[in-house]
C-alpha cells in the first residue's frame, strides 16, 4: 500500500508538459493527496494485491479520518466574499500588487489594445451577453491504464496509454524524485486522448507499488474513476461586449473570462484570452481572464484547450450583431477576418493563413443555401487554434528487402503512423506499402514531445522529411560509390538512383531503393537516417462550421440534422484522416453543446460519472458530418502542412447555439442545450 | 466482483430444490445478465449465489398459442424484436423492447429481466403493463400466475419471495381492431434511460370507438405505474385532440417525479403529457389499421 507519505515533498516548479504547464508539486498532490483531499475522487491510498478482489477488500479495510470542509463547486461560489479558500498559500498573481489574503483566484490576465470607451462610443450596434459552459470530459473510450515493473531496484519500466512517453517520464520521475534515466516508458496503443493523456495519474503510484511489492503492478481506472479523477476541462463564465459600425466593421470588443482550474491552478485561461477575439481585426480590445480553483478534479488539456468556450461567446455575439445589422453572418465575418500581415492580439503578425478562404468556401458550399424545413434553423460559427511545433525526432531504418521502418516516439492517436509512412514514401519515392511506421519507447526512440497541439503531422512529419532526405543523400552516395562516379552525377528519381550526364549515362542502369537496400552491407553498412528538430512556424488553423438543427417544440429536443465542417489544413497529407479529425472535433463539440455536463450534488459528489448519464452523442444522434478541406499552404512547412486536430472542436458550440436561435428566435447562453433547458427557454 | 456460487439447473424441479437449500447470503436470478452482471461488477449487488435460469427449457419458449403468447425468461430481446408475428401483434411491446440498452445489449437482455430488475424507468415494462401481461412465478412451494403490474414494488424491489423467480410471461392474443404503442423520451437516440416512457394498448369497435384501454407510465414514481385514470378518458372516444389533451393532463398529474440528473420534476410531468398524447394517437391509428407491422 502507498499513501502520500511514501512520496517526496517537492518545491513548487512549473514544467512544460505538451501544450500546458504543470506545477510539479500540484501534480504530485493531485496524484495522491497529502494532508488535504481536494475533490471527490482524489486518491488518498493505493493498494496492490494478488487479485483485484483482494485489493478491493483491502481498500475496504482502510480507515480514513476526514474533517469535512464545505466544497466550492462553482466559479460564483469560489469568488464570493467569505468563500472557503482551497489553498492558504495561493495569492492572486497578475495584479499590480499581490494581495495579502489568499484567494481562489490564482491568476488574473489582462490583454488589450486601443481605447475601449471611444470604440463603443462610435459603435452603431453593441451587443453584450454572458455565457456559461459546464465542466466536460474528453471522453476517450480507453480509461487510463498502466503496468509498472520496478523489480530492478533503481530502475523501472512503465507501459501505459499516453499521448507522450517522454512527458510521462518527466512527470513521473518528478513526482518520485528520480532522475529521468531511471525510468523507461513504453507507450501502448492508445484508445483516445484528446489532450487528457498528456499528464500522469496512476503512473507514479504504480511504480511505487511495484517497488514496494517487488512485483509488476497493473492499474486500470474504472470509467467512474476516469470521470471523477482525470481530465476534464474547465467550466466557464464569459461576458462579452462587442460593438460594430453600421457597415458591420467591429470596432470594440471587451471580454471577461472566468475558467475553473479544478483543485489546482492552471486552467487554459491564457489561450482562452488569446483566442477570444483572435479571428477578427478589432482596433479596441480589452480582455480580462481569471484562473479560479474549485473542488473538482484538476483540469487537463482538452483539444484546443480554452478556445471552444471563448469562441462560443464571441461567435454567438457576432451572430447577434449580424442579425441586428441584417447582414449575412459570413459576410460580416469576411469584413473583419484576420489575414496575412495582420498583427494578432497575442503578438506576432500572421503569415499566410486561410480564414478568408475558409469563410468563402463555407459561403459557396451547397449546405449554406439549402432550404430548411419546419422547426429547423441554421447556424454558422468560426474557430481558431494556434497549433504548435515543439521537438521531435524521427529515424528511418532500411531493411534488406527494400522496405523502410520509420520510428518516432509520437503516439498515434489520429492516424499519424499512416501520415508518417506517406511522407517517407513520398520522399523516398517508394510505395506506401513498403514503409512501416511505428511508435518507439523512451529508450529506443529519440525525443518527441507529446502528440498534442496538432503538432505530430506538422513537426514529427517534418523530422521524417528531414530524415528521409538524409537517407536519400546516403542512397545517392552508395550508388555513386558502386558506379565509381562523382556524387554530383547521381540524382534520386522515382525511388531509384539515376546517373546524370557525364559520360556514363546509357551504360549504367538506375539502382532502385530495393537494390541499394539489399547491397547495403557491401557499400558501407546498414542504411539508417535520423533527424531531430524543434519545429518553428506551426501555421494557425481556421475552421468554419455550418449546422442545421431541428427542434421539437413540445419537448425541447434539439437534433442536428445537417453539419458541415470546413477547415484550412494547409496541405492534407492523409485526406480521410484529416476529414476524420474535422468530423471527430465537430462531434465532440456538438456533444458539449447539447448534453454533456458534470452534475454534482451539494456535497460535491458527481452524480453522472458514467457514459449512461454523461451524455456524449452516439452514432444515431448525428447525421454524417460533411467536410470540406481548404488548402492555404503553411509557408513554414516543406509541404505546407498545418495542424488540423484541434480547430474542429472550436466552432461547434456556437454553430449549434446559433442554429437553435435561428430555429426558435431564443438566444441560449448557457450550455448544454439539453431538452429541459431548451423547453424551459421556449416556454419563456 | 466478489466470489459467488453459480448454479445452472436444467429442470424446474431441480431449480425448486436448489432454491430450498439455504445460501450464505442473497440469491439472485440470472437471465440475460445485462443488469445483474453490471451490478455485481460495480459492487451494487454481491449475491452469495447466482441461479442461471437460461438452461431451463421453459425459459427458452417463445410460443404463439391460440389463447396467449408465451415469452420465456431466457429469450433475448433481439429474438423478440425480429419475430415478425410478435411485431405485427404487439408493435408497442416490441418497440419498447427495442429501446432496451443497445443492439449489443439486446443480444442478451430479456423482457423478464427488465421486469424483475424493477427499475422505475424500465422501457419494456409500461408496454407489458398496458398489454395486460401476466408472469408465471415459480417457487420452492409451487407456482402461480401474477399480473405483471404486481411484480415491481420499488426501485430494485419486487413482490417475489426469496425462493421465487419468473419463468415466463403470457400476453393475451390481441383482439381484432386493437393495438399498442410505446414511446419514451431521452436526450439521446439510444444507450439512454427514459426521462419518461408511456405505453398504451387500445381496442376499438367497428365504429372506431375505443372499447378498452390500458395505459402505463415509467420514470414518474418508484415503480412503473399503471394509469387507469389515463385509460378511462380514452374509452368511448375516437382519441380526438380534446380527448388526447385530457389524457395528457391526467398523465402529467401522475406519480411524484424526481428532479435528478435525467430531468426536473416539472419537465418530467410535461413530457408525460406530451408522450401520452403521442402514444395514444399512434395506438389508435394502429388499431384502426390492424395487421400493419410496427
Amino acid at each position: 500500500m502507498v499513501t502520500g507519505a511514501d512520496f517526496p515533498q517537492l518545491a513548487s516548479a512549473v514544467e512544460e508538459a505538451g501544450e500546458s504547464q504543470i506545477d510539479v508539486w500540484d501534480l504530485a498532490r493531485n496524484v495522491i493527496a497529502r494532508d488535504k483531499v481536494y475533490y471527490h475522487g482524489h486518491p488518498v491510498a493505493a493498494v496492490a494485491a494478488v487479485s483485484n478482489e483482494v485489493a478491493q477488500a483491502a481498500l475496504g479495510k482502510i480507515r480514513v479520518d476526514y474533517e469535512p470542509l464545505p466544497p466550492v463547486m462553482s466559479l460564483d461560489a469560489a469568488i464570493k466574499d467569505g468563500a472557503p479558500v482551497l489553498h492558504d498559500d495561493q495569492f492572486t498573481q497578475g495584479l499590480e500588487e499581490t494581495p495579502k489574503q489568499p484567494s481562489n483566484v490564482a491568476t488574473v490576465i489582462r490583454l488589450g489594445q486601443g481605447d475601449l470607451q471611444s470604440g463603443f462610443a462610435d459603435a452603431a450596434v453593441v451587443v453584450e451577453r454572458e455565457f456559461t459552459t459546464p465542466t466536460v470530459h474528453q471522453g476517450y473510450i480507453e480509461p487510463h491504464a498502466v503496468v509498472a515493473d520496478c523489480r530492478e531496484n533503481d530502475r523501472a519500466t512503465l507501459w501505459c496509454c499516453t499521448q507522450g512517453p517522454f512527458v510521462v517520464r518527466t512527470l513521473t520521475t518528478k513526482v518520485l524524485g528520480w532522475d529521468v534515466s531511471r525510468l523507461k516508458v513504453v507507450p501502448s496503443e492508445i484508445g483516445g486522448g484528446f489532450g487528457g493523456k498528456t499528464t500522469v495519474y496512476l503512473e507514479p503510484l504504480a511504480v511505487m507499488l511495484s517497488r514496494k511489492a517487488d512485483r509488476p503492478v497493473k492499474m486500470v481506472m474504472s470509467r467512474d474513476e476516469v470521470f471523477r479523477a482525470s481530465g476534464p476541462t474547465s467550466a466557464s463564465r464569459i461576458r462579452i461586449k462587442m460593438g460594430a459600425d453600421a457597415d458591420g466593421r467591429l470596432i470594440a470588443a471587451e471580454a471577461d473570462l472566468k475558467y475553473e482550474a479544478g483543485a489546482f491552478k492552471g486552467s487554459p485561461i491564457m489561450p482562452g484570452c488569446m483566442c477570444v477575439f483572435v479571428s477578427y481585426q478589432i482596433p479596441n480590445i480589452g480582455i480580462t481572464g481569471y484562473d479560479i480553483v474549485v473542488n473538482k478534479p484538476k483540469v487537463a488539456a482538452y483539444r484546443a484547450p480554452g478556445a471552444p468556450m471563448a469562441a462560443f461567446a464571441t461567435e454567438s455575439v457576432i451572430d447577434e450583431i449580424a442579425r441586428r445589422l441584417e447582414m449575412d453572418p459570413i459576410e460580416l465575418r469576411l469584413k473583419n477576418a484576420v489575414h496575412e500581415g495582420v498583427r494578432a492580439i497575442y503578438g506576432p503578425k500572421f503569415p499566410a493563413i486561410g480564414f478568408v478562404q475558409t469563410l468563402e468556401a463555407a459561403r459557396a458550399h451547397p449546405h449554406y443555401s439549402a432550404p430548411l424545413g419546419p422547426n429547423q434553423g441554421r447556424g454558422v460559427a468560426a474557430g481558431f487554434w494556434f497549433n504548435v511545433g515543439m521537438s521531435s525526432t524521427a529515424t528511418i531504418n532500411v531493411q534488406e528487402d527494400g522496405t523502410a521502418t520509420v520510428i518516432t516516439a509520437s503516439p498515434d492517436i489520429g492516424g499519424s503512423r499512416a501520415s508518417m509512412a506517406l511522407i517517407a514514401a513520398e520522399e523516398l519515392g517508394i510505395d506506401y506499402e513498403r514503409v512501416n511506421a511505428l511508435v518507439g519507447d523512451t529508450e529506443s526512440a529519440g525525443y518527441c514531445d507529446v502528440t498534442g497541439g496538432s503538432r505530430t503531422t506538422f513537426a514529427t512529419g517534418m523530422a521524417v522529411i528531414q530524415a528521409a532526405r538524409g537517407l536519400v543523400d546516403q542512397l545517392k552516395a552508395r550508388a555513386a560509390k558502386k558506379w565509381g562516379v562523382d556524387l554530383e552525377l547521381v540524382e534520386w528519381r522515382d525511388g531509384a538512383a539515376v546517373p546524370l550526364d557525364g559520360g556514363t549515362q546509357g551504360e549504367l542502369a538506375p539502382l532502385s531503393f530495393t537494390e541499394l537496400a539489399r547491397s547495403a552491407a557491401h557499400t558501407g553498412g546498414p542504411l539508417s537516417s535520423s533527424a531531430s528538430l524543434t519545429a518553428q512556424g506551426a501555421g494557425a488553423g481556421f475552421g468554419v462550421h455550418l449546422c442545421d438543427v431541428e427542434i421539437d417544440p413540445e419537448t425541447g429536443k434539439v437534433d442536428v440534422v445537417r453539419y458541415t465542417a470546413i477547415q484550412d489544413a494547409g496541405k492534407a497529407v492523409h485526406r480521410s484522416y484529416v476529414e476524420g479529425q474535422l468530423q471527430g472535433g465537430a462531434v465532440q463539440g456538438i456533444g458539449w453543446a447539447l448534453n454533456e455536463e458534470y452534475v454534482y450534488d451539494d456535497a460535491g459528489v458527481m452524480q453522472n460519472a458514467g457514459f449512461l448519464d454523461y451524455r456524449m452523442p452516439v452514432a444515431l444522434d448525428l447525421p454524417m458530418i460533411d467536410t470540406a478541406i481548404v488548402e492555404v499552404p503553411n509557408p513554414s512547412h516543406p509541404y505546407g502542412v498545418r495542424g488540423v486536430g484541434e480547430t474542429p472542436i472550436v466552432p461547434p458550440l456556437a454553430a449549434v447555439g446559433n442554429a437553435v436561435f435561428d430555429a426558435t428566435q431564443v438566444r441560449f447562453c448557457d450550455l448544454p442545450l439539453s431538452p429541459s433547458r431548451v423547453f424551459e427557454g421556449l416556454s419563456g | 466482483m466478489q466470489p459467488f456460487e453459480y448454479l445452472a439447473p436444467t429442470t424446474l424441479a431441480e431449480a425448486r430444490e436448489l432454491l430450498k437449500t439455504p445460501a450464505s447470503g442473497e440469491t439472485r436470478i440470472l437471465a440475460g445478465g445485462t443488469d445483474l452482471i453490471v451490478q455485481m461488477r460495480g459492487g451494487a449487488r454481491q449475491p452469495a449465489r447466482v441461479l442461471d435460469i437460461k438452461w431451463l427449457p421453459e425459459s427458452q419458449r417463445l410460443q404463439l398459442d391460440t389463447d396467449a403468447i408465451y415469452i420465456g425468461a431466457g429469450v433475448p430481446a433481439a429474438v423478440l424484436c425480429e419475430h415478425p408475428e410478435l411485431r405485427t401483434e404487439y408493435p408497442g411491446v416490441v418497440e419498447a423492447i427495442e429501446l432496451i440498452g443497445s443492439m449489443q445489449v439486446q443480444g442478451r437482455a430479456t423482457a423478464v429481466g427488465n421486469l424483475c430488475n424493477a427499475s422505475p424507468a424500465a422501457d419494456s415494462v409500461p408496454a407489458l403493463f398496458a398489454a395486460g401481461a401476466a408472469a408465471r412465478v415459480v417457487g420452492a412451494a409451487g407456482e402461480r400466475w401474477v399480473p405483471v403490474e404486481d411484480i415491481p414494488t420499488g426501485p430494485g424491489k419486487t413482490s417475489l419471495a426469496a425462493d421465487e423467480f419468473v419463468i415466463e410471461l403470457k400476453l393475451p392474443r390481441m383482439p381484432a381492431r386493437a393495438a399498442d404503442a410505446y414511446q419514451r423520451f431521452t436526450p439521446r437516440a439510444e444507450m439512454d434511460i427514459a426521462v419518461v416512457g408511456v405505453g398504451i394498448c387500445l381496442s376499438l369497435d367497428n365504429a372506431g370507438l375505443v372499447t378498452a384501454a390500458r395505459a402505463a407510465i415509467c420514470a414518474v414514481a418508484p415503480t412503473v405505474l399503471l394509469a387507469p385514470e389515463v385509460a378511462e378518458v380514452l374509452v368511448g372516444t375516437r382519441c380526438d385532440a380534446a380527448v388526447l389533451e385530457e389524457a395528457g393532463a391526467r398523465a402529467s398529474a401522475m406519480g411524484n417525479p424526481l428532479t435528478d440528473k435525467r430531468g426536473t420534476s416539472t419537465f418530467r410531468r410535461h413530457i408525460a403529457g406530451v408522450l401520452t398524447q403521442r402514444v395514444a394517437g399512434v395506438a389508435y391509428q394502429r388499431a384502426s389499421q390492424p395487421g400493419v407491422a410496427a
